[in-house]
């Protein structure tokens, strides 16, 4: 093919990421009988699942009978502000329990009730007790079980090797993937039958980020460089609980169990402010006295929910109009205090590595004073556009699960609908890939011209002996996408933005790799995921700007409200011809039955 | 604020040297995040790895000082003014570059634990496991794969041979995890005495120490380990009842 190329891997099933998606598709696809492949950035293990703290949804009903599907269905829905694939909702609801009891099966050693059974946590957004966990590091117990369930499987994983190209054949099916290992910088080609997106999101974009450096949108620009359709990217969620002080650790999540598990909000005043952001759609069920917030903890059938549980773009807009309006905390974010409402012992056992964060980084000892916390970037809604019952994309071979896919958030996601998400669509997408890879009898073919291109566009830093420093570059589109795409979004911001994403998208062109090395360059590594970084601001700015209303993880000052004409729109980001557009298209409609748990609804 | 003395081991499988970095100090930053300035000012193609920065993933192990630690917990403030920061790659792996190492040998070992083997659901299809249950199992996979636990056991860190025929500390805890697992029915025991060299652990602790998860590794996996490995082995009247009665745990067969 090339001289660059010395190793290709065939698989029926090549998977793009080692988080729980990914190796939730990995163990469906190879209990299948498929052959498969899991290509990750980085070491297994060390996905970015492995941060998620507070726990998993799952409506098993086992604190509080009261719950089931539809309960969870409706939630996800209203924390979403009904902009969700309705069906992405219905089938999470319905299936999180069971992927949570064989996790159980498989090993994954959950907190439990007094009775023995899986035990289940208050979250924002949340109408009844829900959230399976294990203390604060859920996502910890969820990679390792899935990591060793896999392992034990015949799977091969393919560790520290990037991604760089998705390759097409000539009826336009995806039939390779392109890549590098980090390690040694040779090239390796993975040919397939069906591939798998499981990249995670694309928060590496933003400047105070709970995301880590892989973060960079690798699958969103894979797949839109592809022909794949994405939506609903100007929906980005900022969690209101980073930490914000020392600068070193700003951006670093603390998990909502914090709210969950009894702590409030307060500003500088020292009086709990969500009381005065109760938005009218969530009113009805939220209460409006201290007393009886205090009181839901223990008795959820007479008392509401208290207003620091509001979804979590209501909680972060509250935040950052505190601070704002100068009631914030000495570093610029408000208190956090679980300290003055839970007694030492009850903190340390629920909020293991929060306690252990807080005292290692920042010299606070959460038990005894307030943490000080402000919205982070965390999460993307958007992402690619799949069929809600099988993960596949709007190109044939590829589907995509887990962050990197869009719709069933729809424009914010409640906490905990993430690792139940990644492990109810990871499984779809891993029997759906199977089933297409297994059904297909011929062998598929790649254009080595294709490849050869790939490699040449891929070794270009090393061809810019006086490029830019990446790191420099990846910083100004981080100072862009926080000071102009950030919470808080107008105009006249986001025009700016696109003028300045036009400008970096040249600058992207000149980052170079420093060194003739390529022996785990992470110059060179920083110029290609610059790449992803470059496109996905583009997608998320350029939806951004026609959306003209506030909704969920995307709000405008000069559009304060919600616009029912809007809420009937997704948008659909797609290349052609080497430009990106974004266009309008009907949301899908839910069914009759499904409506009618909305009936009494406020909207 | 002052600058900061850094020395960073830099070179790959051919050799290397420690090289000299001089940066501002800032104020309340850990490790990690001074090696992340040293790479996006004076080093862009300097390679370290890392993800979550909290502690959380295990990726940013490196020797600070001496001292086995995450890069990313360990606060500049813990040095003395003017103290130089040295820092160089786990030595019982080999270099790949800089700060990076080949730690594939933990998940060679990691692939030939045999895996859960759960027994059957209650009546109502449940399992039915209470918090005193778990919590043994909870600390093990507390265990975030940083292998800074391997990398100081000296039975493979001063003995390259012993890596053939001894899986270390972070396998030891694995395999008690399994063998305290309310669930699973499988025997490990004589894999871990046979193949896993869990006898050449003299349980000197050195392990224990550097887990920055403060998991009790020699006490709690290690020490029970051993114990039941003797029980099983020598005392009578196991002997007799894996003669007499059907085992409940079924014996892992031995495959390399």
């Amino acid at each position: 093919m090339t001289d660059e190329l010395n190793e290709i891997h065939s698989h029926d099933v090549v998977i793009i990421g080692a988080g729980g998606a990914g190796l939730r598709a990995a163990i469906e696809a190879r209990s299948l009988g498929a052959s498969v492949a899991v290509v990750c950035k980085s070491l297994f293990g060390k996905a970015h699942t492995v941060m998620a703290e507070g726990g998993m949804a799952a409506a098993m009903g086992n604190v509080w009978k009261e719950d089931n599907w539809r309960v969870h269905f409706r939630d996800t829905m209203r924390g979403g502000k009904m902009l969700n694939n309705y069906r992405m909702a219905e089938l999470h609801a319905k299936e999180a329990p069971d992927r949570v009891y064989e996790l159980e099966e498989w090993g994954a050693l959950f907190d439990r009730t007094k009775d023995g059974l899986i035990l289940q946590r208050d979250f924002g957004g949340h109408k009844y007790a829900r959230l399976a966990h294990v203390g604060d590091r859920t996502g910890l117990e969820l990679i390792r079980t899935l990591q060793q369930k896999a392992t034990s499987m015949d799977i091969d994983v393919y560790m520290e090797c990037k991604i760089v190209k998705l390759l097409k054949d000539s009826s336009g099916a995806v039939v390779g993937a392109l890549g590098f290992w980090r390690n040694s910088g040779e090239f390796v080609l993975f040919k397939g039958k069906s591939f798998i997106l499981a990249s995670g999101g694309i928060g590496k974009s933003w400047k105070f980020t709970s995301n880590s450096w892989e973060s960079t949108g690798d699958g969103h620009a894979l797949a839109v460089t592809a022909g794949a359709d994405l939506i609903d990217m100007e929906f980005v969620q900022f969690h209101p609980t980073g930490m914000v002080w020392p600068l070193s650790v700003r951006g670093l999540l603390v998990t909502e169990g914090v709210r969950g598990d009894g702590g409030v909000l307060r500003n500088s005043l020292d009086k709990r402010f969500m009381f005065n952001y109760i938005p009218e759609m969530f009113a009805a069920e939220t209460a409006d006295t201290e007393e009886e917030g205090d009181r839901w903890y223990e008795d959820k059938s007479n008392n509401r929910r208290p207003p620091e549980l509001l979804p979590r773009d209501e909680v972060a807009r509250s935040i950052n109009s505190e601070v704002k309006a100068g009631r914030g905390s000495p570093h610029g974010g408000v208190f956090l205090d679980i300290a003055s409402r839970r007694s030492p012992e009850y903190i340390k056992r629920r909020l293991p590595s929060m306690y252990h964060q807080f005292k290692a980084l920042a010299d606070v000892d959460i038990t005894a004073t307030a943490m000080e916390v402000g919205p982070t970037c965390h999460y993307v809604m958007g992402g690619v556009r799949v069929d809600a019952d099988t993960a596949a994309s709007t190109v044939d071979g590829l589907f995509a699960a887990g962050e990197v896919a869009g719709g069933m958030h729809g424009s914010n996601r409640l906490g905990g609908n993430s690792l139940s998400d990644l492990v109810v669509f990871g499984k779809r997408a891993g029997e759906f890939a199977a089933k297409r890879a297994l059904g297909m009898t011929k062998d598929v073919e790649v254009d080595q011209a294709e490849v050869r291109l790939a490699v040449e566009e891929a070794l270009a830093p090393f061809n810019r002996s006086q490029g830019d420093n990446p790191f420099k570059v990846q910083q100004e589109i981080q100072e862009t996408m926080q000071n102009l795409v950030g919470i808080i979004r107008n105009q006249q911001e986001l025009e700016q933005a696109h003028s300045e994403i036009e400008r970096l998208k040249e600058r992207v062109k000149q980052a170079g790799a420093s060194t003739t090395s390529r022996r785990f360059n992470s110059a060179w590594h920083t110029a290609l995921d610059l790449v992803s970084m470059i496109t996905v601001s583009e997608a998320v700015a350029k939806a951004a700007l026609l959306r003209k209303e506030s909704r969920g993880g995307h709000t405008r000052e000069d559009f304060p409200k919600a616009d029912p004409e809007f809420g009937k729109i997704n948008h659909v980001v797609r290349i052609t011809n080497g430009e990106m557009s974004v266009k309008p298209e009907p949301l899908p409609q839910m069914t009759p039955e499904l409506a009618e748990i909305f009936k009494d609804d406020v909207k | 604020m002052a600058d900061l003395n850094v020395k960073l081991w830099r070179g790959d499988d051919n050799g290397g040297e420690l090289v000299d970095y001089t940066i501002e100090a800032q104020e309340g930053e850990v490790v990690l995040d001074v090696v992340h300035r040293i790479q996006a000012t004076q080093a862009p193609d300097l390679a370290v790895r890392w993800n979550c920065k909290a502690g959380k993933c295990g990726s940013c192990s490196a020797e600070i000082n001496g001292k086995p630690s995450l890069m990313c917990m360990t606060r500049t403030s813990v040095f003395e003014p003017g103290e130089t920061i040295t820092i160089t790659p786990m030595k019982t792996f080999p270099i790949i570059r800089d700060l990076v190492t080949d730690v594939s040998f933990n998940f060679k070992m990691l692939k030939k634990v045999p895996a859960l083997k759960p027994k059957a659901r209650e009546a109502d299809g449940t399992y039915r496991m209470f918090q005193e249950d778990i919590e043994r199992g909870q600390e093990f996979r507390k265990c975030i794969e940083c292998f800074l636990c391997q990398n100081v056991c000296h039975v493979i860190r001063d003995h390259e041979e012993n890596k053939t025929n001894y899986a270390g500390p972070r396998l030891f805890i694995r395999y008690a995890d399994l063998e305290m697992h309310p669930l699973d029915t499988n025997d490990r025991l004589s894999l871990l005495q046979d193949k896993m060299g869990l006898g050449m652990c003299n349980i000197t602790k050195c392990c224990t120490e550097v887990c920055p998860e403060h998991i009790h590794i020699t006490d709690n996996a290690i020490i029970p380990l051993k114990e039941r490995v003797v029980g099983d082995r020598y005392d009578p009247l196991v002997w007799l009842g894996k003669k007499i009665f059907r085992k409940s745990k079924t014996k892992v067969a031995v495959t390399e």
